[in-house]
């Protein structure tokens, strides 16, 4: 920093960590509304905590026997019951999504328009893919009779935690697709020609999140 | 002065000029306007606050003869008071109000950095209000569980709003943390990024770092209690139990099983407590920023206020549990809970003791703000001297939920912050409308306030040590309780009645000045931040005309030796101030280490 208005800078230690972080202008550089899905990401990452530490305090409290859930969350097609496969179905798509969803930035900071339209599109209809599934394994519950104030198969609790994270993690995913959609329609019709296409890389960086989330419901849900 | 020219100025943002009255005043998406909304309906919410401490003031002071309180109604007073205040009231009208007039005016922006979701944010905490009175309205009216809403209690039948009222409450929340969520990314992000030239983080005003670091707070506090009010929903409506364990009612066991109440009070107390100091950093802030104008002094120890502010804000997340002594805890949480509650005290402590240096020697003035400044120290110390009590286990075993506590809170949350906000309020209204208030007037306001707080709250904390309980709607016949008790009660109740209808004065001179108080001076008090350099005062839309300002120097040059004025604005640049006086001097230009 050689700018005369902003005074001595110091060169040393702690002194000019603290100086370079609170230099005038900005103190990152990054557009601003990165700076905002940032720190709104930090936010949310809260809520999410806050309901998986929920979670495990109502698992360890009840009552009652914690359901098996590789039991509870099997398929069967045609033959044996197979544990998990779902969830690691779904799993599998939302993770592919967030690789659709690096290239589609990547391309878009090289201008090509049309490939980050399709690859966008394709994390959408990946991500509707995963709702889908969840919607199908809703009604599969539900069917067997859990409830967020039932369960069939033990503590109430679990049917609670299972409507409430996956409902509240789902609603995340569909409000990415939407965003998503959004932005893609933007960026074909042209409007960050000018303005650049940092937005690709703002919409991705909530649709990792919202993987990365699942992966620790994934893991902490299901596979605990 | 010197100015940046427009074309050098990178991310200049396009300005959305407003055309129509409506667009001007209304759905508006200038800051200022906006901090006006919000701080109008903030303090809207805080005068029914107000007029519900009344109501339940007089059911305790006169429990024979006042006979339109009855119990449930008194509840229900008693917890709409507490959440309005602490969160519509206060959270709203500081970070709201004073985070959104002034974060752009002191950090030299045009605006925040993303207006229309400003707009949003005030527009989507009218509806939570709404809602919030809608509960008034409702049958079973709102909920009486107490501002806290303990599990079972809120759920339970014999608790009044237990249907309707608790789940508007709880909607109301859950929108205004969505509401808080708009307009705080936008002011950290307008802090962080959008200064004007020279403006670095360790020159902006107190008042910016603590509406910073309360923001902060708020964005991670927040989240617990929307998780707490989404779960608590899922009780009431959907049946679940979270929070509910098997309970009998009125002889027959209800539908919950094996739910944990311990586990909501965790989640609101992760929140509640870096709640009060959402509310009290943007008042420390602004109160460093009041003293040391009115005392011609730089605030002592810039650097140690800004370190003392964020390390109040991280340790805030790991003292919730002091407000759970009672409730159960392994006693070494309440080993570890009780340490870093007193560990808090240490930097609170010193930024006392700067606000008390900062005065030691100062040219003060005592002008109205000044006035409610330093009696917000008086206050502040008195009610974070009890707090030290509460935080040891053993000596909060006897005064948890009795009167004391409610002292302590009131002093250090209640009256403390609204002190700061008089002496804000009177300290940038000629700013903010152009005209002077009634400084006697304002004179006569504080006396009353003040020694007024201090008549109610004071005789609270005897009350607290002789063991009266809180949330008791009378006191009856209890043995160990001696019957002057309730003169005390009485006597509280005369004095909340005079300091409430004294504020009728702060409200015949806000609003009388507005239209006759005289032309206000751009900078009456003589004062080196930004917001007082505007080019046009009310400032504009736009706020700085054509030229961002740059600035020089950090928002404390007061009585610098041989500077031509007793203060040098933020926009002086060191050649200016040689040029302006003839002696060679030494200026202040970063908060040098000797002052820490
Ligand atoms: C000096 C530092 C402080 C300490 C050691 C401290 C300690 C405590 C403790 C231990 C309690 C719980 C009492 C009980 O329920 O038994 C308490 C209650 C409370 N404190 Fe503080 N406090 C401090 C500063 C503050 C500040 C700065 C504020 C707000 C600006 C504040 C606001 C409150 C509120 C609102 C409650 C009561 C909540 C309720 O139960 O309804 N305190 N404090
Ligand atoms: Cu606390």
């Amino acid at each position: 920093m050689s700018d005369a208005a902003t005074g001595e800078i110091s060169q040393e230690g702690m002194e000019s960590l603290v100086d370079d972080f609170s230099s005038d202008r900005q103190a990152y550089h990054v557009p601003w509304g990165k700076a905002m899905m940032w720190i709104f990401l930090v936010s949310d990452t809260f809520i999410f905590s806050c309901f998986l530490v929920g979670y495990l305090h109502a698992r360890v409290t009840t009552t009652q026997p914690w359901p098996p859930q590789s039991e509870i969350f099997a398929l069967s097609f045609g033959g044996d019951p197979i544990p998990l496969i779902l969830i690691a179905i779904m799993t599998f798509v939302l993770i592919t999504s967030s690789g659709t969803m690096a290239m589609a930035v990547n391309y878009g900071y090289r201008g090509d328009k049309v490939k980050t339209f399709w690859l966008i599109c394709v994390t959408a209809v990946f991500g509707a893919t995963f709702v889908g599934m969840q919607m199908f394994e809703w009604s599969k519950l539900i069917a067997e009779g859990v409830r967020p104030w039932t369960n069939p198969f033990g503590a109430t609790q679990f049917g609670s935690v299972f409507f409430m994270v996956t409902g509240f993690h789902g609603l995340h995913v569909t409000g990415g697709v939407i965003y998503l959609i959004w932005v893609a329609l933007r960026v074909r019709r042209g409007h960050y020609d000018n303005k650049g296409f940092e937005i690709v890389e703002i919409v991705g960086l909530y649709w990792h999140f919202v993987d990365l989330v699942w992966v620790f419901i994934f893991a902490f849900f299901y596979l605990l | 002065m010197a100015y940046v020219p427009l074309a050098d100025q990178d991310q200049e943002m396009e300005m959305h000029h407003p055309h129509t009255w409506v667009e001007k005043y209304v759905f508006s998406q200038d800051h200022k306007v906006i901090g006006v909304q919000y701080g109008g309906l903030a303090v809207f919410t805080g005068i029914i606050g107000l007029a519900l401490s009344l109501l339940f003031r007089l059911q305790l002071g006169f429990p024979e003869s006042v006979d339109f309180v009855d119990p449930n109604f008194y509840y229900q007073a008693v917890t709409m008071h507490g959440m309005i205040m602490v969160v519509y009231f206060l959270t709203a009208l500081f970070l709201g109000g004073f985070g959104n007039y002034m974060i752009p005016l002191m950090l030299g922006a045009r605006d925040m950095v993303f207006p229309f979701l400003n707009m949003m944010s005030v527009w989507t905490f009218l509806i939570s209000v709404v809602i919030l009175m809608a509960s008034f309205f409702v049958s079973g009216g709102p909920t009486g569980a107490g501002w806290t809403l303990y599990p079972p209690q809120t759920t339970m039948a014999g608790t009044p709003g237990h249907d309707a009222g608790i789940i508007l409450m709880l909607v109301s929340l859950a929108v205004f943390v969505v509401a808080f969520t708009m307009g705080g990314l936008n002011y950290v992000v307008t802090i962080l990024q959008y200064r004007c030239r020279g403006m670095t983080l360790m020159r902006m005003p107190l008042t910016v770092w603590g509406v910073f670091v309360a923001t902060v707070l708020g964005l991670f506090a927040f989240p617990a209690l929307l998780v707490a009010c989404i779960m608590m929903m899922f009780d009431t409506l959907l049946g679940t139990s979270f929070f509910m364990p098997a309970v009998i009612e009125a002889g027959s066991p209800l539908d919950y099983e094996g739910g944990s109440p311990i586990l909501f009070q965790h989640l609101f107390w992760f929140f509640g407590h870096p709640e009060v100091y959402i509310v009290a950093l943007p008042a420390f802030g602004l109160v460093s920023d009041v003293l040391s104008v009115h005392a011609r002094k730089n605030i002592f120890g810039y650097r140690m206020m800004v370190w003392a502010i964020i390390a109040i804000g991280g340790l805030s997340f790991i003292v919730w549990a002091h407000h759970m002594y009672v409730s159960g805890m392994n006693p070494y949480f309440g080993f570890f809970f009780a340490t870093t509650t007193l560990i808090i005290a240490v930097p609170t402590a010193l930024k006392v003791y700067n606000w008390i240096f900062t005065l030691w020697e100062g040219d003060i003035r005592l002008n109205s703000p000044m006035y409610f400044a330093i009696g917000f120290i008086f206050t502040f110390i008195h009610g974070g001297l009890t707090g030290l009590f509460l935080g040891n286990v053993v000596i909060d075993l006897p005064l948890s939920d009795t009167y004391f506590v409610v002292a302590h809170f009131h002093l250090v949350m209640g009256v403390s912050p609204i002190l700061v906000l008089f002496a804000a309020i009177y300290h940038w209204f000629p700013k903010i409308s152009g005209r002077m208030f009634n400084e006697k007037l304002a004179k006569v306001h504080f006396w009353l306030t003040f020694l007024g707080a201090y008549s109610v709250f004071l005789p609270l904390h005897y009350l607290g040590f002789l063991g009266v309980p809180r949330r008791y709607y009378a006191l009856g016949n209890t043995d160990f309780i001696p019957l002057s008790a309730q003169d005390l009660n009485s006597t509280v109740t005369v004095a909340a009645l005079i300091v409430a209808a004294s504020q009728i004065l702060f409200f015949v001179n806000i609003i009388g000045s507005l239209k006759w108080g005289k032309k206000a001076d751009p900078n009456p008090w003589g004062a080196a931040s930004l917001e007082w350099q505007t080019p046009d005062t009310p400032p504009v839309h736009g706020n700085w005309g054509d030229r961002l300002p740059t600035v020089y120097r950090w928002a404390y040059d007061y009585s610098v030796p041989g500077a031509a004025e007793d203060y040098i604005p933020q926009t002086v640049p060191e050649n200016e101030v040689l040029a302006a006086s003839n002696d060679n001097f030494e200026t202040n230009k970063n908060p040098s280490p000797a002052a820490i």
